[in-house]
């Protein structure tokens, strides 16, 4: 798939387009088995100087694994890992410049803030000044500087992530792997702490690794997304790409909400496509290239904030337009969905941002509607 | 020691949600019951025996004076009471047995209480490090010599530690020595026992608390640039602290008091206050010089009781 | 990390259990030894066991040894049972930190003070020696090993379950028996093996503590002991070792068997 960017890019950063560009970090043709499960199955990947880069799946899918391997408690089975141009492997952790932040923490419960924060500077053997020195930095750039003397069970949640936070960037890593960082706070404290996460890491300008399950997390803070199912990476791109232009039904469907209508390719060629769908009976138009030929199985995927609702048909005759009926609404204050019964049985699902406050609604229940999405509203897959 | 303490401890004064501990009569009773018993078997026994060391021989049944008589009203007692002497502690003063015993013992109790942990370490370590499918049969072998008799695990020793014993066979067909050793009826002897037989005691607080240990601290350790060995003694050891106290006190406490391991594997002079108190009760049949070397050691001992029951008490609050 | 079984762990276990169970692998060993004495082997034979069983004092001391130890057991878990009850659920009460105190120092108390006291409360009451005068000691030090072990096992109780209890009707009385006991059964269960086995073990309490006519095994096994090692109690010592042994087997068996049926039934349950 070409790496079009549709939409705002966050900022200019995107070395990834650069053919010059070096990987800081490099996987090359990384294999790790556990008896016979393969958690990483011949897996390359470059991620580069400055990312924040996301490895992003369900549980099982060897995202965690890949990131061990780059901390030093896994081992490739075969191939290589490089960090900054040297092979990775053989290197125990406690000789690897990285550090990690781990999904629960490990603060050291004998330890008080403090110490946890110096721990990995004093392994070093920095002379004593120094080590205060940090530490300090480190703990007011987590705002917990009233904190140093607690033990990490008299702290909030939010506060012992912090703590791991500032430990884990005290020894200036080249790269920080987060493992699921913000998994065990709840939703409001990981919203705001997800921007902490980006600008911390803009300001250190220092190369973020993070391991989540959670779409939306790695959606906030990352450059870049990978995804992964079964030990491979399904597709890497910007969050904006992999929402918009998923390569495959997977990312799609794992990604956000999606209407996918299976159907066969009827026309293909330079700037536009035709689907004939099986579930709405309907030709979809879609502007696009699609690689493959005529009479090909493919899916249609739009998401639903992308489908309009209508109570009469659509004057453009450019657009896709289909009829239903609603079937159900579901009520989510700043948006509703409908769920559209189409005549052939498939259920297709639009959003509708609430815009006034509503008293009656102008579409309900049982109502005959008419559902479009233009052209490019919507993208065919083909796997 | 709250050092394994990660979970924030909740506010003081919150019992458990106690649904049947509602009800009164009930609650009482459940109580009431264990309460009492404990009070008059274990409780005012001791005053008993503190009254008793302070009262004087006699050829009699009891053979004590006074013995109370609670007839005589308020009265009677207190001519009883005025009849009690310090003679029995004054005479521990004066023999130097019994001096010596108390310092024997509590040598003896420290030093395989020392060398347990050195024994026992290695093994709990071991056994929470294996493979969690093999940890219960593990744990069952621990436990298993602990089920079969103290007595018949010391015996067993006096015929390995014997002049003519299977040790000294072995040592002198592997021609490591030329002469059978003598182990028993030594210290030696003594220290092997009390190592033998205690040795659980030591490794099931130890494992419980190695076992807890959550391993990504490890990891973190070694994120942080922290070898192996250093992270042993930076993380491992401080976190099981909790077990090697818990374990020491296990063994310390009932060591000093020991009385059939220095009785059968011991030499004449290996004398632990144990076994004085048994000699001056059974042998000399001098009941009020047994319970004045019964309160001392108790003396002596009622600081280690006490915080290794608010240990117990603590462990016990945190798990809840 | 994942670390195999290092060469360090696996010698510090194999050394461990060699020292726990030579000495009684030896034990058993020489009890079919032909000869008379201990340590020197003739041949194999079971005539220790044909000259034990023909022991009559000896037999004797073992049924009132078994007897102490199943009253003991059973009246020990009662009590210890309570008390754990007591300790976990009662919150704070008046004299809650004596009754701790209580329970937890005799795991500690030396068993020569134990058994002293004890002594001395039968002769000041004037309560005569024997049978029983060594269950109540029995039972006041083994209740708190009991306690302990039930105590662990109420922590983990889930109390909602005996809140569901009282909510459909059920009489504090009715809830414990139908809903927390059969929950707590296998620390009571243990609690009771732990008690009995500590009963049938002692030594020093029962020695103070008895009176004519409650001679236990312990007291027979020491006196002879005093006197020499012989095979004979090598083979008493071999019959108490098989029976204790095969009981916590299948006490454990029994209680692995229901854990993997119960983590079957939940597979199965899972995968619908």
């Amino acid at each position: 798939m070409a790496a079009k960017a549709i939409g705002p890019v966050r900022r200019s950063f995107a070395p990834w387009n650069d053919p010059n560009a070096k990987p800081f970090i490099e996987f090359r043709n990384v294999t790790k088995t556990f008896g016979d499960f393969t958690a990483v199955d011949d897996l390359s990947l470059g991620i580069y100087e400055r990312e924040f880069f996301a490895l992003l799946g369900p549980s099982g899918c060897g995202k965690t694994t890949l990131m061990r391997m780059v901390a030093g408690f896994e081992e490739p089975t075969r191939g290589h890992v490089l960090l900054d141009g040297q092979d990775l492997v053989g290197i125990p952790p406690y000789r690897r410049p990285t550090n990690m932040m781990f999904q629960s923490y490990a603060l050291f419960p004998h330890m008080s803030v403090w110490e946890n924060i110096a721990f990995g500077l004093k392994q070093d053997g920095m002379p004593k000044a120094d080590i205060v020195a940090r530490v300090d930095e480190m703990l007011t750039l987590v705002k917990l500087e009233q904190f140093a003397k607690r033990k990490p069970h008299q702290l909030s949640g939010g506060q012992r992530q912090r703590v791991a936070l500032a430990r884990s960037l005290a020894k200036k890593p080249k790269v920080l792997l987060l493992d699921e960082p913000l998994g065990a706070l709840d939703k409001k404290l990981r919203e705001e702490t997800q921007f902490e996460l980006t600008d911390l890491q803009m300001r250190l300008g220092m190369t973020f690794l993070i391991v989540t399950h959670d779409q939306e997390e790695a959606m906030t803070v990352a450059d870049r997304i990978a995804v992964m199912d079964r030990g491979k990476i399904i597709q890497i791109a910007t969050p904006a790409e992999i929402y918009e232009q998923p390569n495959s039904r997977y990312v799609a469907d794992f990604i956000g909400d999606i209407n996918l209508l299976e159907g066969r390719l009827s026309s293909v060629g330079a700037g536009g496509a035709k689907l004939e769908c099986v579930g709405t009976g309907a030709t979809v138009d879609v502007a696009q290239d699609v690689s493959a030929r005529v009479g090909d199985q493919a899916w249609f995927a739009i998401r639903p904030e992308k489908v309009t609702i209508s109570l009469t048909p659509p004057a453009d005759p450019n657009v896709n337009a289909v009829s239903g009926e609603v079937w159900d609404i579901g009520y989510l204050g700043d948006v509703s969905i409908y769920h559209v019964r189409l005549a052939t049985g498939a259920t297709v699902k639009s959003t509708i941002t609430n815009t006034t406050r509503l008293v009656e609604r102008p579409i309900t229940w049982e109502d005959k509607v008419w559902l479009s999405w233009t052209r490019d509203g919507g993208v065919v897959l083909t796997r | 020691m709250a050092v394994t303490d990660t979970q924030p401890t909740p506010p003081p004064g919150i019992a458990a949600p106690a649904a049947l501990a509602k009800r009164g009569r009930l609650r009482w009773l459940v109580v009431a019951i264990p309460y009492v018993w404990m009070l008059l078997l274990f409780l005012v026994p001791f005053f008993i025996v503190v009254k008793i060391s302070f009262s004087t021989t006699a050829i009699a049944l009891p053979p004590y004076t006074p013995v109370f008589d609670l007839s005589g009203g308020l009265s009677g007692i207190w001519d009883s009471v005025k009849e009690f002497t310090f003679d029995n502690y004054v005479f521990l003063t004066e023999d130097s047995l019994y001096w010596r015993s108390y310092l024997t013992s509590l040598r003896i109790a420290f030093v395989s209480t020392v060398l347990i942990l050195i024994v026992a370490y290695p093994i709990a370590y071991g056994m929470a490090r294996a493979r969690k499918e093999w940890r219960p049969s593990l744990l069952m072998l621990v436990i298993l010599p602990f089920w079969t008799s103290f007595l018949i695990r010391v015996y067993a020793w006096i015929g390995i530690l014997k002049q003519e014993g299977l040790l000294n066979q072995f040592l002198l067909w592997l021609g490591v020595i030329d002469k059978p050793l003598v182990i028993m009826s030594t210290d030696w002897a003594v220290y092997i026992g009390i190592v033998y037989s205690y040795l659980p005691f030591m490794i099931l607080p130890l494992y419980a608390a190695l076992e807890k240990m959550d391993e990504t601290l490890l990891e973190a350790a070694a994120d942080l640039g922290c070898p192996p060995i250093q992270a042993f003694w930076k993380i491992t050891f401080p976190l099981s602290l909790p077990g090697v106290v818990a374990g020491c006190f296990l063994v310390f406490i009932p060591v000093v008091g020991e009385f059939v391991i220095p009785d059968l594997l011991g030499g004449s002079n290996t004398i632990m206050i144990g076994r004085t108190l048994w000699n001056e009760f059974f042998n000399n049949r001098d009941w009020p010089v047994a319970s004045a070397v019964a309160v001392i050691l108790l003396l002596i001992l009622v600081i280690p009781i006490v915080y290794f029951q608010n240990q117990q008490q603590k462990e016990a609050e945190k798990a809840r | 990390m994942r670390r195999g079984p290092s060469w360090f762990n696996v010698t510090s276990i194999t050394l461990g259990f060699a020292f726990l169970y030579i000495p009684i692998i030896i034990l058993v060993i020489y009890s079919f030894n032909e000869s008379k004495l201990v340590t020197v082997w003739a041949g194999f034979s079971t005539k220790w066991y044909v000259s034990m069983l023909s022991n009559q004092s000896l037999l004797d001391a073992a049924w009132v040894t078994v007897r102490i130890a199943l009253l003991t057991a059973t009246l020990a878990t009662i009590l210890g049972t309570l008390a754990a009850l007591t300790l976990v659920r009662y919150g704070r009460f008046h004299g809650r930190t004596l009754f701790s105190g209580m329970v937890y120092a005799p795991l500690v108390m030396p068993d020569v003070i134990t058994g002293l006291s004890l002594l001395l409360l039968f002769v000041a009451i004037g309560f005569d020696r024997g049978f029983w005068t060594v269950v109540i000691a029995h039972v006041t030090f083994t209740m708190c090993f009991v306690t302990v072990v039930v105590q662990s096992r109420l922590v983990t109780f889930d109390m909602s379950l005996e809140e569901a209890a009282l909510d459909l009707g059920a009489t504090p009385a009715k809830t414990f028996f139908a809903v927390t006991l059969p929950l707590i059964l296998p620390g009571v269960v243990a609690g009771w093996m732990l008690a009995f086995t500590l009963s049938l073990d002692d030594l020093v309490i029962a020695s103070f503590t008895t009176g004519p006519g409650a001679t236990t095994l312990p007291m027979k096994i020491y006196s002879q002991v005093r006197l020499g090692v012989t095979p004979e109690i090598n083979a008493v010592c071999t019959v108490l070792i098989a029976i204790v042994t095969t009981g916590v087997l299948i006490a454990s068996i029994v209680t692995k068997r229901r854990e993997v049926e119960r983590q079957r039934a939940e597979r199965l349950a899972i995968q619908g």
